[in-house]
């Protein structure tokens, strides 16, 4: 006879507008048990995780193939409140609190326990009194399974983070019939001891029988407390294998590893050296919600395609955000040894630096504007061209004619696909919206191009010709890009040195060929490399 | 079983803090004290006229202002659509006023009629306030707007020519349109003198049964609140994505919020109109809303936070400014309508100020 | 492959179309099959159109400028500027001090317009450093702020040291009166400029072409580098800051400009109707331009000049030609003001209501 499990994966995909996100997935969890699952960004946990707990966005994007079971019978969640009466209980990266309720009342919300009076025995049960001392009874019953005691009346608002995150787990476990909990990247924003405090209570649920599904990428929190690790990358799943057969480093290896398609790249007349830097960063720091930039230090060669990779909320994200003044920074900036003012994106504009964010659609875009727009209107307002004269004496105006050929060449150039240079770029699909962006970083003619997920969001023959275009600006016009991706596979098809950031700091650099077991540990934080040229 | 145990840093709240704390939220309401004092000296008024006028008023108005409470505990902020409330009052006015049936029976039934309108009104209202999240405020305070042209259409328009209605009492000369001004004589003090009759107290008049009937409300709102009900509206007030998660029906819960405070609105203006005796077809609602929340402001509530005390406190003092001033500028500066403005700039002024403040403190957040 | 050609050129036919009526709007259709019955109802009752359409100009030009003080708020995606009260009493201080001065003709207006010029700065200013404290309540605060400064300069008007007795109360000597005459002073001036009859249409030229004059104005400015800046501030701030603009200085100067254009508007207003309306008449002033501004096509986040035009014309065009049409058909009740209300504040409804596109 099988073992039981409480929860079964099987044969999981998951189609996202034609791109496979998750794609025959299958695993089990038994009751007791501490599984950990670990992959990169975009590797599919969160997806996974939005399916096992029926949240919407998964129905309204078509649903998924494949089965899950819940103590070995066949369920299909629509809802999160199905999930819930499923005994399945999430621990959600944000807090999912009240500030404003007290601990029980949190713990309570919307299960409140009431007792029956006149008015309810006519109007129904929304109008049961609250019933304080119960509800407060079952709050110290749950904090005492975690081994804890807080004062159940006082408001969350005024308790330390770490504290907010057992409340969370004290309401996920005070629901009677809960089975299966889910932790996603719980330790994310505690301190070190509280994070090993979290382990240790983890390990007390799974002793009184509650499965465990932990997502992280912490390796060493994997190491100490889970059973089995399930291991995904880009969205298949590599393996399962239980803690005993495992190693950080083999993990490590597992979460990263692929085979190295490094297309043969143009040479170049000469190869960037570190006797020529075009950019100096100096301690900089970014304060960059989840994305924090700390003392980081980094020197780019001149000409050269540097990558910057790394775990998300490390702070690979927040460099370029910072140096090009879109997140609070301090530090010092130097580009060709002249020192660049931070905190003003007119500055670093005007240094020769341009900039495509991450942030495609809330940044890089006037979504209802015209493409032609689009394009100029930040060398418009940053280096004043396709300005003319007008009538009056110092007044200029936009030159709409030279915006239109301009606009034409750069569509010409770019392949981007549009009706003309007056469509709204709203109607683009996602990789001529970054051609788009591409244009607009591109009229400023920089020297140096900071360029953040540059394929996050598109399909898979746009990705190409983006990294395609990159390498051709690079060679043929000798520009310096600095290229953010949390895909370590692009960095290392294009780029000639990656640096790779960990907890808001160079942890080192390496080349493109070095191994996945190298790439792996530093992303992880278990091992400085030094620099390497 | 492991013991690790963290110690809970208790936030510890100082006598000074909690006595700035209880400043910080009686400073409005002291302020305006200290000013109906000031209105108080220089109008020179008979205190006996003054109680008096000030009871009437308590009874007359409260009953609007409590309705504003739980729109504000659910998130919703001040609901500047208790003017559609007080139409659905005035409608079933005029329908008993058709029908004839005066005194208490008449404005019980007034009270029954309005129901099905105000819920009604306040459904439409919710649905309408749940497609624009974020801006509740002012799209409630532009329905009022709306709605008080609907109101104008149906009465000044319809009647007579849609709606056939041929009460001479009612109906303008020339058959269509309800007359600017309907006299409720027969209903007037109905509730103020229920029960009791005219109660005084030595030279005061006591409209006890009105009072008893807010005093009602008050038990009734913080029951309310204690309830399931109301614990899930407070929790749709605090972060509607959390409630959600939780498995609550925000848009149910904040549609249910709404029809409560549209009915106690509409029931609220007929208590309003049977203590005035007459009303203004086409304007007795129109400065309902305004009032109402500027006197609950003026009771020290804000945007997110509203008391019964805040209710009953700022009813207190608006309306001894409300008596007071137009009489203080006639004294001060010999012009009465100095007094007349500075009381509408007040009215005004306190609702932007609480605006802002809120807009101010959401920012810093 | 030849039926796939034909679908493809179909779909996009019918795209086409569709893109059409949204970008037309609903709202807008409704108007003008509304306004359309409406000249066909008075057409049918041989009613005088000329007349009419003379008073349709004339509402227009008079209103245009108070509609054009909606455009740099909504580029810059403050929002429709409830406040503009503030600038109507700009306006109206400026014209009162023109006739304390006794000043007339258009060296009168003139001097209005120039009176109110700094106030409508400075006030704007103060505005403007409010609202950017109140982000996400701009319209709210602003109506009520409107309102308060309504009721405060009520005391103004009544306290105010003007001494030339055609404007000050006949009894007490103190105080001015609830509406100033301005026909001795710069009543119609610009109405009667230039002015003449097309086939019984009076054309108020002068009126017309000072609104035209600022339509220009304003279409230019959002060509230079600062009017680009403006807008790509109000379609995507974050894009605006990171093309190295100054977005909190394109909101300020959008609500001055906004409460400018609001005192310009206000004397323009005035001179055509032939007085200055003081007290309680200016705290409704935002409503009838928002509305316009609204049905013209514009969104909170977007507006151009031309939506403007369009939506001042339709919107006055509408309240004239509603009065003596429905007046006639009803038997002397006025639905003109009814309407006024259900149009404009439903159409304020509409705007609010929208799902926002991200």
């Amino acid at each position: 006879m099988p073992e039981s499990y409480v929860l079964e994966l099987k044969g999981i995909t998951k189609n996202y507008f034609g791109t496979t996100v998750l794609k025959g997935i299958s695993l089990s969890v038994k009751a007791g048990e501490i599984h950990a699952l670990v992959g990169e960004n975009g590797a599919g946990k969160s997806t996974l995780m939005n399916l096992i707990f029926g949240m919407p966005v998964i129905h309204e994007t078509g649903g998924f193939e494949g089965d899950i079971f819940i103590d070995g019978q066949k369920v299909n969640i629509t809802s999160p409140r199905q999930a819930m009466e499923l005994g399945i209980g999430m621990v959600h990266q944000e807090f999912m609190l009240l500030p404003g309720f007290t601990v029980t009342e949190n713990i309570k919300l919307n299960r409140e326990l009431s007792k029956a009076n006149l008015v309810s025995k006519t109007f129904g049960s929304s109008f049961e009194t609250l019933d304080y001392p119960a509800m407060q009874n079952d709050t110290s019953l749950a904090m005492k399974k975690l081994g804890l005691s807080i004062d159940e009346t006082s408001l969350v608002a005024g308790l330390p983070v770490g504290y907010m995150q057992f409340v969370e787990i004290a309401r996920e476990i005070d629901k009677k019939n809960v089975r299966l909990l889910v932790f996603d990247e719980p330790t994310a924003v505690l301190t070190e001891s509280e994070a090993e405090y979290l382990i240790t209570a983890m390990r007390l649920l799974a002793a009184q029988g509650i499965a465990i599904l932990f997502i992280t990428h912490r390796l060493d929190e994997v190491m100490a407390c889970s059973d089995m690790i399930t291991i995904l990358r880009d969205g298949e799943m590599v393996t399962s294998i239980s803690r005993s057969n495992a190693s950080l480093e083999r993990i490590a290896e597992l979460m990263v590893g692929r085979k190295l398609e490094r297309a043969q790249l143009p040479p170049r007349a000469v190869e960037p050296h570190d006797q020529d830097l075009i950019l100096e960063l100096n301690n900089l720091q970014v304060q960059m919600p989840g994305e924090q930039v700390r003392n980081l230090n980094l020197k780019v060669r001149r000409g050269e395609i540097l990558g910057i990779g790394g775990l998300a909320g490390q702070g690979k994200i927040g460099i370029a955000n910072g140096v090009m003044g879109l997140y609070p920074a301090s530090g010092e900036v130097y580009k060709d040894q002249n020192q660049i003012k931070l905190n003003d994106s007119k500055d670093a504009l005007q240094s020769g630096m341009a900039f495509v964010s991450e942030d495609r659609r809330g940044v890089g875009l006037l979504v209802d504007e015209s493409i032609a727009l689009n394009i100029v209107l930040t060398s418009i307002e940053a280096q004043q061209k396709f300005l003319q004269p007008a009538v009056l004496p110092g007044v200029r105006l936009i030159d709409k004619k030279s915006v239109r050929s301009y606009t034409l060449k750069m569509i010409k150039d770019l392949d981007i696909r549009c009706t003309g240079p007056n469509q709204p770029v709203r109607r683009l699909s996602g990789g001529n919206q970054q051609k788009v962006c591409l244009a607009r970083a591109f009229t400023l003619k920089p020297e140096v191009l900071w360029i953040s997920e540059p394929t996050r969001g598109i399909d898979v023959g746009a990705k190409q010709l983006v990294l395609d275009l990159l390498v051709q600006m690079n060679r043929e016009y000798g520009m310096t890009i600095i290229m953010t991706s949390s895909e370590l596979t692009e960095l290392r098809r294009i780029c000639d040195r990656i640096a790779l950031v960990y907890k808001g700091r160079v942890a080192g650099i390496l080349r493109p060929d070095a191994s996945d077991l190298e790439f792996g540990l530093v992303m992880a934080g278990k091992k400085t490399a030094k620099e390497v040229g | 079983m492991a013991d690790v145990n963290i110690a809970q840093p208790k936030p510890e709240l100082t006598k000074e803090k909690q006595l700035d704390q209880f400043l910080g939220q009686m400073s409005v309401p002291l302020f305006f004290a200290f000013l109906c004092l000031l209105g108080i000296i220089a109008a020179n008024l008979n205190p006996r006229f003054l109680i008096n006028e000030i009871l009437t008023r308590l009874g007359r108005n409260s009953f609007l202002v409590l309705s504003l409470i739980i729109p504000i505990l659910a998130g919703l902020g001040l609901n500047f659509g208790i003017v559609i409330g007080a139409m659905a009052g005035q409608t079933a006015l005029i329908i008993i006023t058709h029908l004839q049936i005066g005194g208490l029976p008449g404005l019980l039934l007034a009270f029954l009629i309005s129901i099905p309108f105000s819920v009604l009104f306040g459904w439409l209202t919710g649905l309408i306030l749940n497609r624009a999240k974020g801006r509740e405020m002012v799209t409630s305070f532009i329905m009022g707007f709306f709605a008080n042209g609907l109101y104008q259409l149906v009465f000044l328009v319809l009647i007579g020519t849609l709606i056939p209605l041929k009460n001479p009492v009612l109906v303008l000369s020339s058959g269509i349109g309800l007359r600017n001004s309907i006299d409720l004589i027969a209903i007037n003090k109905a509730l103020d003198h229920a029960v009791f009759g005219p109660v005084k107290l030595g030279p005061y008049n006591i409209p006890l049964f009105t009072l008893l009937v807010i005093a009602l409300l008050c038990v009734v709102i913080s029951f309310l609140m204690k309830t399931r009900l109301g614990q899930r509206m407070r929790a749709v007030g605090q972060d509607m994505n959390i409630a959600e998660v939780s498995g609550i029906n925000v848009n149910k819960t904040r549609i249910i919020a709404i029809i409560i405070s549209t009915v106690l609105a509409a029931w609220g203006q007929l208590i309003f109109l049977q203590n005035i005796g007459t009303f203004n077809t086409y304007n007795s609602h129109e400065q309902v809303g305004m009032f109402s929340i500027a006197a609950l402001l003026i009771g020290g509530a804000t945007i997110r936070r509203a008391t019964i005390w805040n209710a009953l406190v700022g009813v207190l003092l608006f309306h001894t400014l409300f008596v007071v001033s137009p009489l203080a500028g006639q004294r001060l500066l010999g012009i009465p309508q100095v007094g007349e403005y500075f009381r509408s700039f007040l009215a005004y002024g306190i609702i932007a100020v609480a605006l802002a403040l809120h807009a101010w403190q959401g920012k810093k957040k | 492959m030849e039926t796939k050609v034909l679908t493809a050129k179909d779909y996009l036919n019918k795209e086409a179309i569709r893109a059409f009526f949204v970008g037309f709007g609903l709202p807008r259709l409704i108007i003008s099959g509304f306004l359309l019955i409406l000249f066909i109802l008075a057409f049918i009752m041989k009613m005088d159109l000329t007349i009419l359409l003379s008073d349709s100009l004339v509402r227009i030009g008079m209103n245009g400028l108070l509609v054009l003080a909606m455009l740099p708020t909504l580029v810059t995606g403050v929002g429709l500027n409830f406040g503009l009260p503030i600038g109507f009493i700009c306006g109206l201080v400026g014209g009162v001090i023109s006739m304390e001065l006794n000043l007339v003709g258009f060296r009168g207006l003139f001097s209005a317009i120039l009176f109110s010029l700094p106030l409508a700065v400075i006030t704007g200013y103060l505005y403007a450093a409010l609202l950017e404290r109140v982000r996400g309540q701009e319209m709210m605060v602003g109506t009520y702020l409107g309102f308060s400064v309504v009721a405060g300069m009520c005391i103004f008007w009544l306290m105010a040291p003007f001494k030339n007795p055609v404007m000050i109360f006949a009894i007490g000597g103190k105080g001015l009166r609830y509406t100033l005459t301005l026909f001795q002073h710069f009543g119609k001036v610009l109405n009667n400029l230039l002015a003449f009859s097309l086939m019984g249409v009076v054309i108020p030229t002068g009126l017309l072409l000072f609104f035209a004059f600022f339509c220009l104005l304003a279409h230019l400015f959002f060509r230079t580098r600062t009017g680009l800046a403006m807008i790509a501030t109000g379609a995507n701030p974050l894009y605006a800051s990171s093309s190295g603009i100054n977005i909190r200085a394109m909101r300020y100067t959008s609500i001055i400009l906004s409460n400018v254009l609001a005192a310009i508007g206000a004397i323009v207003y005035a001179q055509s109707y032939g007085f200055l309306q003081l007290y309680t008449a200016p705290l409704y002033a935002a409503f009838p331009a928002v509305a316009a501004a609204l049905i013209g096509g514009a969104t909170l986040k977007k507006a151009t000049v031309s939506q403007i035009i369009v939506g001042t014309i339709l919107f006055q065009t509408l309240l004239t030609i509603a009065l003596p049409v429905t007046q006639t058909a009803l038997r002397g009740a006025d639905i003109s003001e009814i309407a006024r209300m259900i149009i404009s504040n439903g159409m304020i409804l509409y705007a609010l209501t929208r799902a926002e596109r991200r």
